[in-house]
């Protein structure tokens, strides 16, 4: 895109965006890092990671308060309205994402008290996936690439048959025997906050597209398997 | 069915000015290119551009104030209420009351807020008796959101009021004559904030009853006033649309440059 006549409204957008790259960084560093002190029983990196998360949140007010400022102060129309608005709404996917990072960090804590349990090794599998998810996402955003955006948003579909396929997995372990519960409670809460982050990406994927060509994503994201029983169909059930 | 000047068809909107391959020339300059342009009924259009686009020139076509103009020579054809304007047979007076014009600057004559008002439909014999003229000055000046400030001092001066007050009373004297299409040429560069959104606040209320077509050089009085903008560039109609369209999501690249500041 070309520049605008105003300098200064530029260095603010390209502000902007340095922000997102930043927050973005940060928390695909903090989703990186909780799964290798989840993998290396690390309690110390675990602490440091709930730690950092204030900064993700700092961040996100600086986005939220400098967009106020650039709406209020610009009044951003076409291609810079969306871009803004889109701003706002990927630093509040990325503040959920750290958030969950933190989540997983807290329940590793926990997890390196117990003794070791065997599904331990599909977690980091359903990370590694969200995680490659996670930065091409965020790879798409900087590129402001919807194409690659919308591989992203296709791929969530993996994540869900993963996460499903975990969920089972650890149902069997609890059934052999009840000394697994309590560890694979605490799998299950990290493997669907870690879902919950290939959710947000799809989020982020969903705001590139609109950020790009100015209308919502319509199409029916595929499905992977639930772990839910699929609704009834509308109108029956009386 | 009639179909908008970008070929879709328009079942709903009622159009009440058809503009089709309008182009104008000043001597050898040709300053508006084959315009094609439907002006929605009721509605407020806003033609946005920059300095010399031809936005204030298609206006002026509107209601042939380019015949004014010597060396202008307009082509195409410009329907209201598909009657052709311009017949050769035609009465221009007669068009000018049916299109009033709003200026830049207001331009109240040196006469009392009353006869301001009262002048057109004097000229046009529109009024029987002196009763009826009162009634139609009080009318447009109320329509004109004027009547509470200036109800005391109807034989005062009209060049005595404010601003913002003078260009309410062009308006008020622009709607007394029952025009059915008022035409604005950015009708509020010379007032301040408040006085601008008491005129914005007006052309609001008289879409019920007009239909407007505003030229404007502030977006954001486009995006505030408006329900269809028309975007002009070197003398081109590059793109027309619903107001939250252009502005939210335009379909040309030179649109979205004007309108974001990135024009070269």
């Amino acid at each position: 895109m070309t520049e605008h006549t105003v300098r200064s409204y530029d260095e603010e957008l390209s502000h902007l965006n340095n922000l997102i790259a930043r927050m973005g960084g940060i928390a695909e560093a903090q989703l990186d890092a909780s799964i290798q002190a989840l993998i290396r029983r690390n309690s110390e990196q675990a602490g440091k990671i709930i730690a950092a998360d204030a900064k993700v949140d700092d961040m996100e007010h600086e986005v939220h308060a400098f967009t106020v400022r650039l709406l209020a102060l610009r009044q951003p129309v076409a291609h810079d309205l969306r871009f803004i608005v889109g701003a706002l709404k990927v630093s509040g996917d990325l503040e959920r994402i750290a958030d969950y990072a933190a989540n997983v960090a807290k329940r590793a804590l926990v997890l390196n008290q117990l003794p070791p349990v065997p599904p331990m090794a599909a977690v980091p599998r359903l990370g590694r996936l969200v995680q490659e998810i996670l930065k091409d996402v965020l790879d798409a955003y900087v590129d402001q690439n919807q194409e690659k955006a919308l591989r992203v948003w296709k791929r969530d579909e993996e994540v869900d048959d993963m996460y499903t396929g975990l969920f089972r997995e650890l149902i069997t372990y609890m059934m052999e025997d009840p000394r697994n519960i309590t560890p694979c409670i605490h799998l299950m809460f990290i493997a669907k906050n870690i879902e919950r982050i290939g959710d947000h990406a799809t989020n982020i994927a969903e705001t590139i597209h609109y950020l790009v060509n100015g209308t919502p994503l319509l199409d029916a994201r595929p499905k992977g398997t639930s772990v839910l029983p699929e609704p009834p169909p509308a109108g029956e059930g009386n | 069915m009639m179909s908008n000047s970008d070929g879709e068809p328009v079942a709903s909107a009622k159009i009440k000015v058809v503009a089709r391959d309008v182009n104008v020339f000043y001597s050898d300059k040709h300053a508006l290119k084959a315009v094609n342009l439907d002006v929605r009924a009721n509605e407020v259009t806003a033609l946005i551009g920059p300095s010399g686009c031809g936005k204030s020139t298609f206006l002026r076509c509107l209601n042939r104030m380019n015949d004014l103009i010597d060396g202008a020579r307009v082509t195409g054809t410009i329907a209201i209420d598909q009657q052709d304007i311009y017949l050769k047979d035609l009465d221009v007076v007669q068009l000018r009351a049916r299109v009033g014009m709003v200026f830049q600057k207001p331009n109240p004559f040196p006469k009392s807020i009353f006869d301001n008002v009262a002048y057109g439909p004097r000229i046009h014999g529109l009024a029987g008796t002196g009763a009826e003229l009162e009634e139609i000055v009080v009318t447009s000046l109320k329509r004109a959101g004027l009547f509470e400030e200036v109800k005391d001092r109807l034989n005062e001066a009209g060049t005595g009021l404010s601003g913002g007050q003078q260009q309410r009373l062009c308006i008020a004297r622009a709607i007394a004559v029952s025009p059915e299409v008022i035409l604005m040429d950015e009708p509020c560069s010379a007032l301040d904030p408040i006085a601008t959104a008491k005129v914005e606040e007006l052309i609001d209320e008289l879409r019920q009853n007009y239909t407007i077509i505003v030229v404007t050089h502030s977006m954001q009085q486009a995006a505030r006033v408006s329900q269809r903008t028309a975007f002009f560039h070197l003398g081109e109609l590059v793109e027309v649309g619903d107001t939250e369209q252009i502005f939210t999501n335009p379909n040309h690249k030179l649109t979205q440059g004007y309108i974001t500041g990135r024009f070269g």
